[in-house]
């Protein structure tokens, strides 16, 4: 495929691919290879440094648990609301956007002002209510935050269906009798791909973000379960006396929202897609 | 432009009122009251407690009379900070996030577009090259991990700088939060104003400033700086949103007395009154920035008419 030659032409972008499968990777399979849980208090070792001897390789946290294992437990909790939540946004973002798009005229005007008030609104807010009021339900945190991430992608997508709208091959199942429904789902959908993996991959670091954030306040995932969110809180409360409990969290987030965000400035480079804002 | 500007207004004023009438009727919604505690008190104390916060009332009854409230400026009592006002709370901590924010958005401003502005001019150089980067790493990594790395190096490690804390007037206390908090915006400032640039000065009439001989700066500043500053006007109203977002994790860590916390605070402890206010506080600054921004594309660029 041409769009992954070039991209495999651009080092910074293949970097940040090949950094991510190990994140993924050590995630998935980390459990496997190391001898510790994530709840186990080890009375042994509280709060010691990084270590290969003790078996706690990136050391423990003022409990004695084990910071390897809650590192990884953390990491595949964003990779999770990441990819789930990102699954919400940018399904809803396209349905609404190509069928805004798609209806033009007074249907496209009315969605698209809603979109503009939502998007005026201050929303993490509400994300903050409701995630108290609803309590600590993580598929209802995956769902709020997914909520949220929709209307950038809405706006991009309406844009792009818009003069997709007016293609012959549109007119052309028009003129078969094709429904809309089916127009929607056959003929503008697949051909709104380019532009929605760009944007999909842009998201998932914004959401995988936002949940660290909700966490790092204590309204997201709560103990004893791990995101790099919380582990964070608590490396910042310990920070003078115990640093590495705030560097593994710190940096395996930082690399993460930055290798995500190069593939994505690399994917939008190779298949030049560019914001088309309303203003 | 001067009935554009009170025709925008008229317009913020029922925007704000559904964000209100929404806020208010959500808060009720939620399960658990402001009296709920671990030990739960005898029942006539709480009837008390609710009928002298008007909580025994209906629920349209209270709207109506949080609606005259706020027509006068009261945002009513805190229901958890006892006999004080959701205003004299706010009027406490807004004066130390605003100008927290204010000092945030003044860098990401006075050092991005400079900063975008330098690296177009060396575009695919080494320099340009770098200073990319460093704006990828400034968007992506976010607040609540900059400013404990930096309380780690210059105020654990280095003694420079306090970790956390706060003093009336003092300089000191405030470099890492407001670096921390300006970082993700000044970078974006800066990647936006250099891609902009670029397209300006591909534009017929800098070749045509060019060809009249006109000293470098003068392209630049006079004619290329002002239509290439438009997205960074547009990325005005979402970069005051982010201040504010990461002013509630900023004011957490460093212990500042703003009103960041009481957003958090008050939704844990539901109390009403006192994230209705942080809502209305937050939403009204936000059109007002919406606003702003309209008004400073009228300037920057003169062919956007707004009788229309």
């Amino acid at each position: 495929m041409n769009a992954g030659r070039r991209l495999s032409a651009n080092p910074a972008a293949m970097g940040a691919v090949v950094v991510l499968c190990a994140l993924v990777l050590l995630a998935v399979l980390g459990p496997l290879a190391s001898p510790n849980d994530i709840e186990t208090l080890d009375w042994n070792h509280v709060a010691t440094p990084p270590a290969l001897a003790a078996g706690h390789w990136f050391g423990t946290d003022r409990l004695g648990r084990d910071l390897f294992a809650r590192a990884l437990e953390g990491t595949r909790t964003s990779l999770a609301v990441g990819l789930l939540a990102s699954l919400i946004s940018v399904s809803v973002g396209l349905g609404y956007g190509a069928l805004a798009g798609y209806s033009g005229g007074r249907t496209d005007q009315l969605m698209m002002r809603f979109i503009e008030v939502l998007s005026g609104l201050p929303l993490i807010f509400f994300v903050i209510f409701l995630t108290v009021i609803f309590g600590h339900n993580r598929y209802l945190l995956f769902l709020a935050i997914g909520a949220v991430g929709w209307l950038t992608m809405a706006r991009i997508v309406r844009g792009q269906t818009l003069s997709i709208r007016r293609r012959e091959y549109i007119e052309a199942a028009v003129a078969s009798g094709a429904t809309t429904a089916r127009i929607l789902i056959r003929h503008v959908v697949p051909n709104l791909m380019g532009p929605v993996v760009v944007y999909a991959t842009l998201t998932v670091p914004q959401i995988i973000l936002f949940e660290s954030f909700l966490s790092f306040l204590g309204l997201g995932i709560q103990e004893p379960h791990a995101s790099l969110g919380t582990l964070i809180a608590e490396g910042a409360a310990e920070m003078d006396a115990a640093s590495w409990i705030l560097w593994v969290p710190g940096t395996i987030l930082a690399a993460l929202l930055l290798c995500l965000h190069i593939l994505g400035d690399g994917l939008r480079d190779v298949l030049d897609v560019r914001e088309r804002e309303s203003r | 432009m001067h009935r554009y500007f009170l025709q925008r207004l008229a317009g913020a004023v029922p925007t704000l009122f559904i964000i209100i009438t929404l806020a208010f009727f959500l808060t009720r919604l939620a399960p658990g009251g402001p009296f709920d505690q671990e030990q739960s008190l005898p029942p006539e104390i709480v009837a008390n407690l609710e009928r002298a916060y008007g909580l025994d009332q209906s629920i349209w009854v209270q709207y109506v009379r949080y609606l005259a409230g706020l027509a006068h400026g009261d945002f009513g009592p805190s229901f958890k900070y006892k006999d004080f006002t959701v205003t004299g709370l706010i009027a406490q901590g807004f004066p130390v996030t605003l100008e927290l924010g204010v000092i945030a958005l003044s860098l990401a401003l006075l050092i991005g577009i400079p900063l975008g502005i330098f690296a177009a001019l060396h575009h695919n150089s080494p320099a340009d090259h770098a200073t990319m980067s460093l704006a990828v790493v400034g968007i992506t990594v976010p607040s609540f991990v900059v400013l404990p790395f930096l309380g780690l190096w210059f105020g654990v490690h280095l003694h420079w700088l306090p970790v956390a804390g706060w003093e009336p007037d003092s300089i000191r206390h405030l470099v890492l939060p407001v670096t921390a908090l300006g970082l993700p915006p000044l970078a974006y400032v800066a990647r936006m104003t250099r891609g902009s640039l670029l397209d300006t000065l591909q534009s017929p009439y800098i070749r045509t400033a060019h060809a009249k001989g006109l000293p470098l700066h003068v392209v630049i500043l006079r004619h290329a700086l002002r239509p290439a500053l438009l997205p960074v006007a547009s990325y005005l109203a979402p970069a005051v949103a982010s201040i504010m977002t990461g002013s509630l994790v900023v004011e957490t860590i460093a212990g500042l007395p703003g009103i960041g916390r009481y957003m958090v605070q008050g939704a844990l402890n539901r109390d009403y009154t006192l994230v209705m206010g942080m809502v209305i506080i937050y939403s009204a600054l936000l059109i007002a920035m919406g606003l702003v921004v309209d008004m400073l594309y009228g300037w920057l660029d003169p062919r956007i008419r707004f009788d229309a």
